[in-house]
């Protein structure tokens, strides 16, 4: 019997892409996309690690990643897809370069969360779930980041900031952008 | 050369979303300069955020206190004799001599703060795995037991009884068992559980593996929303630890069991944070409720014996254990033993994380300690226990926070959450959003949550435009009416709580001068 411990970090996740780093990301390969998903092998409810991995590897869901998900955990196509979509987090397309997550829960609505998500969309030219002319952001709402006494809030891929003023905002893009 | 001296600063979330990374990089290089010996830890969040990030001295006095700093105000910290503790405008003097602090009763976050959250040895000089050692020699029954005279009761908001369901489990038969760790927490203006997941991790892993031995249970699961990027990665490093120096695996701690662990990671589903449709994501499946009975106790993840807690839950056993039942349920009033994290969130001086006996009034947790509004005007209302939590106005914050005298009121303690609007709110707006998010969040399980959360936004819509008001009001108490009774979960169930707080509390809202229809906000 091999070392049966269970390590705490999900098998794949250790493999030298990062996890959600969406200016990173490679484009599809069915070869890579395989060796992912046999990275999970034997795990128990393996399927949300998968579709973890894979978004962190290729940006996106890829519809060609349907059919592998499907035979590797002996499910249908539709039960695949059926969870794909059912999850916010997952998406169908590549985004824009950078992820940029507004919370627009109670507790930032109580700080001007309204007023700063109109500046942001205005100043983006963008809507919800909309990628900026420059393939530069991506723009999501969330509710909730945890940061309720620092609102109001957003994360930037995975860079939580708080205290959110419109000034600092257009600072942090045009950091990025720069 | 000088002694070497001691400085924190939190790798916590919170703080470091305020720039505590460059706070401490910008120590680290001043003190270079200057020659000083400094040793820079990243601690756990103290819990009050508006300091964040909050810099800390070790003196021969004690801890001192510095913030909200600024990477630019260092320099000038340094020439003040900081590391000495002398004073400067960002002074508070001894950290826990500040009153937001000092008044409150810290057992579930007694270490949070204090120590680095990934240092076994840290853990284990502040008392750590006490608990777990005590459990190690006692059978699994007296472990329940200890656990249910404890009063413990369910932090995530539905406040069942931890000892009755881990007894449940124990006596269930079945040749696997598990642990679930609800760590979807995404409701608004709650942030302990992140918070001690990246501030005390072991603290879980010890809860979580007292939990196993209660009830004989080998796996673990902790489920964490994927807003969560660093309690996930400080969870998955502490997980490691454990395992290194045998806190987990097999033959833990030199005894006969075995516990293993494992992070799973939600995706963006509000939902998952309800118990049943938590167990289908772990499972790999659509986040779905599913009908109880069967309870989860008997028939939870795939299909065996699951004790599924809540972070603050497996967080307060521990302390528990160490100390004994009696000791923990001293605290607290009525049924409502113990202490209670509370959160201090949205339009507030001094948010922050506040825990303490129930009984608390909501009046002394938002003036007294949270100082009022951040925009200094007048509190118009707080939204207790989360989205779908109610809406309470001034006259209500004479209320002790428990849950029966909660209840009482069509109210919720929930997680302990409050988020505090001022004399700016807009109730109906606000009524509209509960819909909103419900309409966004619903799994589509229940018809009236799925579609009545629709119809409710619509509704509401009617109402704020002024058309036939009274017929609209009647028709929205009826969906109200019909999402509670009709819907198998929290969400369905509940959202109507935030909605006819508002129109209880603050009717006039609903009947102002029709304006412009209101916006979408998506």
């Amino acid at each position: 019997m091999t070392d049966p411990r269970h390590s705490g970090t999900e098998a794949g996740s250790t493999a030298p892409w990062p996890a959600q780093e969406s200016s990173s990301v490679r484009p599809w390969d069915a070869a890579v996309a395989q060796q992912i998903i046999d990275g999970f092998a034997g795990q128990r409810g393996a399927l949300l690690p998968m579709l973890h991995a894979l978004q962190g590897c290729f940006g996106c869901i890829d519809d060609a990643a349907l059919p592998l998900l499907a035979r590797s955990l002996n499910l249908s196509r539709a039960d695949v897809h059926g969870v794909v979509t059912f999850y916010h987090d997952f998406r169908r397309t590549r985004p824009g370069r950078h992820i940029l997550k507004v919370c627009r829960a109670e507790a930032c609505q109580a700080m001007g969360a309204d007023a700063l998500i109109a500046h942001i969309k205005d100043h983006l030219s963008v809507d919800f779930h909309e990628t900026t002319g420059d393939g530069a952001f991506t723009l999501e709402a969330v509710y909730c980041l945890g940061n309720c006494a620092l609102s109001p809030a957003l994360m930037l891929d995975e860079t939580l900031v708080g205290r959110v003023t419109p000034a600092r905002f257009d600072a942090l893009v045009a950091g990025v952008r720069s | 050369m000088t002694e070497m001296i001691t400085v924190y600063v939190p790798c916590d979330a919170a703080a470091l979303s305020v720039g505590a990374d460059e706070v401490a990089a910008a120590i680290v290089a001043e003190a270079a300069r200057r020659h000083q010996a400094v040793t820079v830890v990243r601690n756990g969040s103290r819990g009050m955020l508006w300091l964040e990030p909050l810099v800390e001295v070790a003196t021969a006095q004690g801890r001192v206190a510095y913030g909200p700093v600024a990477p630019e105000q260092v320099a000038d910290l340094f020439e003040a004799g900081f590391l000495t503790g002398g004073a400067h405008p960002l002074g508070h003097g001894l950290t826990e001599q500040i009153p937001f602090f000092h008044h409150q009763q810290r057992l579930t976050f007694a270490r949070c703060g204090l120590t680095d959250p990934l240092s076994v040895e840290d853990y284990r000089a502040h008392g750590g795995f006490v608990g777990l050692e005590r459990a190690l020699t006692m059978a699994p029954a007296d472990i329940c037991t200890e656990v249910a005279e404890s009063g413990l009761r369910g932090r995530g908001g539905a406040g069942f009884p931890t000892g009755i369901k881990w007894r449940t489990v124990l006596d269930a038969k079945a040749d696997e068992k598990f642990i679930c760790c609800n760590a979807d927490e995404g409701d608004s203006g709650t942030f302990a559980d992140r918070m001690i997941m990246e501030g005390d991790p072991f603290c879980l892993i010890e809860g979580m593996t007292v939990a196993a031995l209660a009830v004989g249970a080998t796996q673990g699961y902790i489920y964490v929303r994927s807003e969560y990027p660093h309690a996930i990665a400080t969870l998955r490093r502490a997980i490691d630890l454990a395992y290194e120096q045998n806190w987990l695996g097999a033959g833990l701690h030199g005894s006969a069991h075995r516990f293993d662990l494992e992070v799973r990671t939600g995706a963006g589903a509000y939902i998952c944070g309800e118990e049943t449709a938590m167990l289908e994501s772990i499972e790999g499946k659509r986040g779905m409720v599913r009908a109880k009975p069967p309870l989860p106790a008997l028939e939870g993840l795939f299909g065996k014996p699951t004790v599924v807690n809540n972070v603050l839950s497996l967080c307060s056993v521990p302390v528990i254990l160490a100390k004994g039942a009696a000791f923990y349920r001293d605290f607290g009033v009525g049924r409502s033993r113990g202490t209670q994290p509370f959160q201090l969130g949205g339009n507030i001086r001094h948010g922050g994380l506040f825990e303490t006996a129930f009984g608390i009034t909501l009046h002394d947790l938002v003036y007294r300690f949270g100082g009022g509004t951040a925009s200094g005007r007048p509190v118009r209302a707080v939204q207790v226990g989360g989205p779908l939590g109610a809406y309470l106005p001034e006259h209500l914050f004479h209320l002790p926070k428990d849950y029966e005298a909660f209840a009482a009121e069509e109210a919720m303690v929930g997680h302990g959450g409050i988020v505090v609007f001022d004399d700016s709110v807009d109730m109906a707006k606000q009524a509209r959003f509960a819909m909103e998010f419900c309409a966004i969040e619903s799994c589509g399980k229940c018809t009236p949550c799925r579609i009545g959360s629709t119809r409710g936004v619509e509704v509401i819509d009617r109402i704020i435009a002024g058309e036939r008001r009274d017929e609209n009001l009647a028709l929205l108490e009826d969906l109200c009416m019909v999402m509670t009774e009709g819907s198998l979960c929290a969400m369905g169930g509940l959202t109507p709580l935030p909605v006819r707080s508002a129109l209880k509390h603050f009717p006039e809202d609903f009947d102002r001068p029709a304006s412009a229809p209101a916006q979408a906000a998506e």
